[in-house]
């Protein structure tokens, strides 16, 4: 059963081929392998972990940005409702002051024709104070002459008056 | 590496199909070559004998000439370096083609040859001694020395290749070929093996982890390969992949360990007496020997069955023409099948391997906190 016991020499190549073979591995190889791995793995967590924060500050940007949005919105319907607000505004105050001026005139002209008429009626009052006086005349020398005729004259003259 | 991937792909399939097919000859040969020396000896040609346990262990034997391939009478070898020491001579040196197959001694020294172990059944055959008896240390390149050094060198260019390669791209470019490949296993090793048992000082085991895995594995698979040496199959090498484990858990080794060694705490007097002998034989001697032997004898028995399905051809051939023909379908068979076991058994080995060692450091590096008083000044590291 000679297998089953170590030979000398090969145990003694391979303990010396191990030993060096591996310190040189790990030297060599393993060393830079495993580092670059670590590294790796660390730049890998890094990047996974800067994404997710930018995920969130372009969430809270967003954010930021809708309420930029809706702020805008608001002054905007704002600005709007205040634009309408002020058309009516002007347009019942111009309303108004054309009632106003409308009024104004309708007095205005109303009083002067008041006026006028006032005056029409006092000319009238004259011409027919002055025809008055004239029929009086006339009158008067009349009943100068016929007392009878005088009479008639005036009564006739009287009825050819018609006030109005 | 100068090659392109592409074209190193193409040339390591040619190259396998090569050594298929020299598997193929070499192992359809020795037929002939048994046959011939059967019928040698037993003139009458009644019998054809074939001595299976010479086939066999030809195969999973070290050997100090590299048999690749036989066809009839002539024999494929490379003669490999000899190399010996004898307290009195000194060292020498010389290719094992000096010998010619046992037959003739050469500086005073001599290899054991099939007529020898014929004579005395406690020779060894292939074992070289000295012509007056004295004293030979073998130190030679055999079959498995160089088979070793060339895995090795494979591993070496293989992964200083990779490192450069992350050298060379930086961390941030994807990894390619190689890189892609052996990437995954160092990961595997990493978070399955390193972290869970070692915890958080597994970045310190890992070189050593690594090594053990990479280098069982690619032995196991360099003994896949027709013509391969069977080296993880030898017990001198898992003894020294052993020893090597017992050095690192030994060397860092904390008090905690030996404590639950010596004096298992919480446990009676009484019992102490049979506990601690039994401590003492598992750590030392049982955790260790499972390593080497369970790694030892699955490759061991991987190749053995394979060659004894081979072998089976042959066998039935000496009986019958028609039935070594019939019997080859099946061993072919099933040997493929095995191949294709062997291949996973080559990955599964050196994990076993690769874990156990890391439960093991874990077991004697573990920090037990339930005494807390003394572990805020204790220091793992001897």
């Amino acid at each position: 059963m000679d297998l089953l016991l170590p030979d000398f020499g090969l145990f003694f190549w391979m303990t010396l081929s191990f030993l060096i073979g591996f310190f040189l591995l790990k030297k060599f190889a393993w060393k830079p392998i495993l580092q670059a791995l670590s590294d790796r793995e660390n730049s890998i967590a890094e990047s996974i972990a800067t994404a997710e924060s930018m995920k969130i500050e372009m969430s809270n940007m967003k954010n930021e940005n809708e309420l930029l949005l809706n702020q805008a919105r608001e002054e905007r319907s704002m600005m709007l409702r205040d634009a309408k607000e002020t058309k009516e505004k002007m347009i019942n105050e111009a309303k108004e002051m054309a009632k106003e001026e409308a009024n104004r005139i309708m007095i205005e002209a109303r009083e002067q024709i008041n006026h006028q008429k006032n005056a029409a009626i006092i000319d009238v009052k004259n011409q027919i104070g002055t025809l008055v006086i004239e029929v009086a005349e006339k009158v008067l020398r009349k009943e100068l002459s016929n007392k009878a005729e005088q009479n008639n004259y005036i009564n006739s003259l009287a009825s050819e008056i018609k006030l109005n | 590496m100068i090659l392109s991937p592409k074209i190193s792909l193409k040339a390591f399939v040619a190259l396998l199909f090569l050594l298929v097919g020299y598997s193929f000859i070499s192992f359809s040969q020795p037929q002939p070559i048994v046959n011939n020396a059967s019928t040698e000896q037993h003139v009458e040609g009644e019998k054809k004998k074939i001595d299976v346990k010479e086939i066999i262990f030809g195969h999973i034997r070290d050997s100090h000439e590299w048999h690749l391939f036989s066809i009839g009478e002539f024999h494929a070898t490379l003669p490999l370096f000899v190399i010996l020491y004898n307290p009195a001579k000194g060292f020498s040196a010389f290719l094992s083609s000096k010998f010619e197959e046992g037959e003739v001694a050469y500086e005073g020294y001599r290899m054991i040859n099939a007529k020898d172990v014929e004579l005395d059944k406690n020779l060894v055959e292939g074992k070289i001694v000295a012509v007056d008896g004295s004293k030979v240390y073998d130190i030679s390149m055999t079959k498995n020395v160089v088979s070793m050094m060339i895995s090795l060198l494979l591993l070496w260019f293989l992964m200083t290749g990779i490192a450069k390669k992350y050298k060379k791209n930086g961390i941030n470019k994807a990894p390619s070929g190689w890189q892609n490949a052996i990437e995954p296993v160092i990961g595997f090793v990493q978070d399955n093996v390193a972290k869970p048992y070692l915890g958080k000082h597994y970045l310190k085991y890992m070189p050593l982890l690594l090594t053990f895995f990479f280098f069982i594995w690619i032995n196991n698979l360099m003994g896949l390969l027709p013509g391969g040496a069977n080296l993880t199959g030898n017990i001198a090498v898992t003894l020294v992949l052993t020893l090597v484990f017992f050095v690192v858990m030994l060397f860092n080794s904390n008090k905690y360990y030996w404590g639950h060694i010596f004096n298992p705490p919480g446990i009676p007097l009484g019992i102490k007496f049979i506990l601690v002998p039994i401590e003492i034989l598992s750590n030392f001697l049982i955790k260790p020997a499972a390593l080497a032997i369970r790694l030892f004898a699955n490759i061991f028995a991987g190749h053995t069955i394979i060659l004894s399905l081979m072998c089976m051809i042959f066998i039935f051939g000496a009986m019958n023409q028609v039935a070594g023909y019939s019997a080859s379908i099946f061993s072919v068979a099933f040997s493929v099948f095995m191949f294709f076991l062997e291949l996973l058994v080559a990955a599964i080995q050196a994990f076993i391997f690769t874990n156990l060692a890391a439960v093991f450091i874990g077991q004697a590096i573990e920090e037990h906190h339930h005494d807390d008083h003394a572990v805020d000044t204790h220091k793992s590291n001897s």
